[in-house]
């Protein structure tokens, strides 16, 4: 019989099939010192696991309307969650009003859902989609018709606020992006300087002094009695903070397009906005595509940025709520949940991300 | 109004042109006619400047003396100028240049709606008409990385010709081809002639200059040494400096 190396000359190829016994005593148990290596490593790693088991779910209260039940028991009060979730997930919002944020959100999922399928992906059919729930979702959350309670955006809360803040920040902050990082290459001396002061400006003041300024700064500006909605404000500074940051992604991406491309385009007559819509910003866009990902799943982090101007997103409303004195040693269970719903859509966002790559590579977008 | 010249017969006229990148000249004084139905090939050692002459023909380079008419129409900073002029004129490139996120059929349809604005319906069929004339109906679906180095060349051809120009371009349209599919390029190319096309093409294929030019122009050092029809030029060359070429070049 061969010798197993030459058998099988790459033996860390992850396809080739292996005993369990043979591929633990090649990787784990080696000689001597890899094997008390790999005893003490897994026996941390589990007793580690135990204690976290014990905690999480053998000693711990899963439901109870009672702190003193958690305080007796030894492990996780996952029961904080049942009893604070409403504040947690909804803030100020007025609590006998909760069903319509709970609306909200299916309208949002529904909606999102719906736009990522490129099935979909027509300007016809996304337009009045996202016009009619936007609409949906700004009647819900103000109310004032239909009998519904008006609530001011400064009651608006937890994750619907979250949704929101990121939402806008995507929406008004892309186009805004692909703008500037046009601007920063244009032939056009005054839109390049224009891209080039803005990215540049912005992007070397923290997103603090951008909200501080939307915020106290920005109203001094307007005329006498002139009002902007705070939420409004606040969401397109995030955006513009956004969008200088998207823009060099962008720009990267832009770069990386030949210049053969420019040079068929103009061969066969397109126009400066024809060859940018059709054929550079396509490609730009697959090519920055990873790093584009990057940054809105920062940007979905950044809204908890609002605590500063007194606004209660998902993150800020659960530092509130755990504040009452008799919840408030189980803190960690309720910032594990809160960690949880980010994790969720972080990763949804960046499987998603992945999917469309696949798409690209073939071809189907 | 678009200045308009009296170029005689002459569908391109080049008269004087000079080009320089920075302070390097590639093109000095150079002058060139080219009447309707002609084909012109542009040989010459590489850096001689032949591609940036063809391609100020388009102005896809900018010259900064001489001028450039086609069709009587002279090639200014004017847009419209621009524009009119690449109306008139397709290319083919090196390196295909087709957009490899549109599949072969919108590359080719691209140009004619937007540009043309055909209906989407004409211009497929029209695109699938030229499709059948490069012999490769059958990739219309397909993207351009899925075909082999041949047929993308044939689908660039097909795309200029979409627009249906009057004069093509042709920059050494086969240099990036591995050697079997350079004739099925050629061939294309040599059907393209015989429907009386007007042809400018940069190459070093002497076996399609020999047979398919009216014209063989020797292009060094940015300058036009030697033009004249293929038997001569081959056959009689004048200059020194185009024996050493065609030495070279017809050696192996």
């Amino acid at each position: 019989m061969a010798s197993p190396s030459l058998a099988n000359p790459a033996p860390f190829d992850p396809d080739a099939r292996m005993p369990a016994v043979e591929w633990m005593k090649r990787n784990l148990f080696k000689n001597a010192f890899q094997s008390v290596l790999t005893i003490i490593v897994s026996f941390a790693i589990m007793s580690l696991a135990w204690l976290l088991f014990r905690w999480g779910v053998l000693d711990a209260v899963f439901v109870t309307n009672d702190p003193q039940v958690c305080r007796e028991a030894a492990g996780a009060c996952w029961a904080v969650i049942g009893v604070k979730h409403r504040p947690m997930l909804f803030g100020l919002y007025p609590y006998e009003e909760h069903w319509r944020l709970v609306l909200m959100i299916v309208v949002y999922l529904a909606t999102v859902v719906i736009s990522l399928w490129p099935r979909f992906w027509n300007l016809r059919i996304l337009v009045p989609l996202w016009i009619a729930s936007v609409t949906a979702i700004t009647v819900l959350m103000f109310g004032g018709v239909f009998g519904l309670r008006y609530v001011p955006s400064n009651d608006w809360g937890g994750l619907p606020l979250t949704i929101i803040l990121f939402t806008g920040t995507v929406l008004i902050g892309m186009p805004v992006a692909v703008l500037l990082a046009l601007g920063r290459r244009s032939p056009l001396p005054f839109a390049r300087g224009i891209s080039v002061i803005f990215i540049e400006c912005l992007r070397g003041v923290p997103l603090i002094t951008i909200l501080f300024v939307a915020v106290n700064v920005f109203p001094l500006f307007l005329p006498q009695g002139m009002e902007v909605n705070k939420l409004l404000r606040i969401t397109v500074g995030i955006a513009i903070f956004f969008a200088c940051y998207q823009a060099e992604v962008i720009r990267g991406g832009l770069q990386a397009v030949p210049r053969g491309q420019y040079e068929a385009a103009a061969s066969i007559n397109l126009s400066y906005w024809q060859t940018t819509r059709r054929i550079i910003l396509p490609q730009a866009m697959r090519i920055a595509l990873p790093s584009i990902t990057n940054h809105i799943v920062a940007a979905m982090k950044n809204t908890s940025f609002v605590i500063i101007i007194g606004l209660f997103d998902i993150l800020t409303a659960t530092s509130a709520v755990m504040q009452d004195p008799l919840w408030r040693r189980y803190y960690i269970e309720a910032y594990l949940f809160i960690a949880f719903i980010y994790l969720f859509f972080g990763y949804a966002l960046s499987r998603y991300a992945r999917q469309v790559e696949k798409w690209i590579n073939i071809g189907r977008i | 109004m678009l200045d308009t010249h009296d170029t005689n017969d002459a569908v391109i006229k080049i008269s004087s042109l000079c080009k320089w990148f920075g302070q390097f000249k590639v093109l000095t004084d150079v002058d060139l006619e080219v009447r309707k139905g002609e084909r012109v090939v542009i040989c010459g050692p590489s850096g001689s400047g032949k591609s940036t002459l063809i391609r100020c023909i388009n102005r896809l380079e900018e010259h900064q003396s001489g001028h450039i008419w086609v069709n009587g129409l002279e090639m200014t900073d004017n847009i419209k100028n621009i524009e009119a002029i690449r109306r008139n004129i397709g290319m083919v490139f090196q390196s295909f240049n087709l957009f490899p996120h549109l599949t072969v059929l919108e590359n080719l349809t691209l140009g004619p709606t937007l540009v043309r604005q055909m209906k989407k319906k004409d211009a497929d069929a029209l695109a699938m008409q030229f499709l059948e004339k490069v012999c490769i109906p059958e990739q219309a679906h397909k993207y351009p990385l899925q075909l082999s180095g041949g047929q993308q060349q044939r689908v660039a051809i097909a795309r200029s010709l979409c627009m249906e120009p009057e004069i093509m371009l042709f920059d050494e349209p086969t240099s990036a081809l591995d050697p079997e599919m350079i004739k099925e390029v050629l061939d294309t190319m040599i059907e393209l002639a015989d429907s009386g096309m007007t042809m400018i093409v940069v190459t070093h294929e002497m076996g399609f200059a020999r047979t398919v030019a009216n014209n063989v122009v020797l292009m060094a050092d940015g300058q036009i040494v030697e033009t004249g029809p293929p038997e001569s030029f081959f056959g009689n060359p004048q200059h020194e400096r185009t024996r050493t070429f065609l030495d070279q070049i017809l050696k192996h």
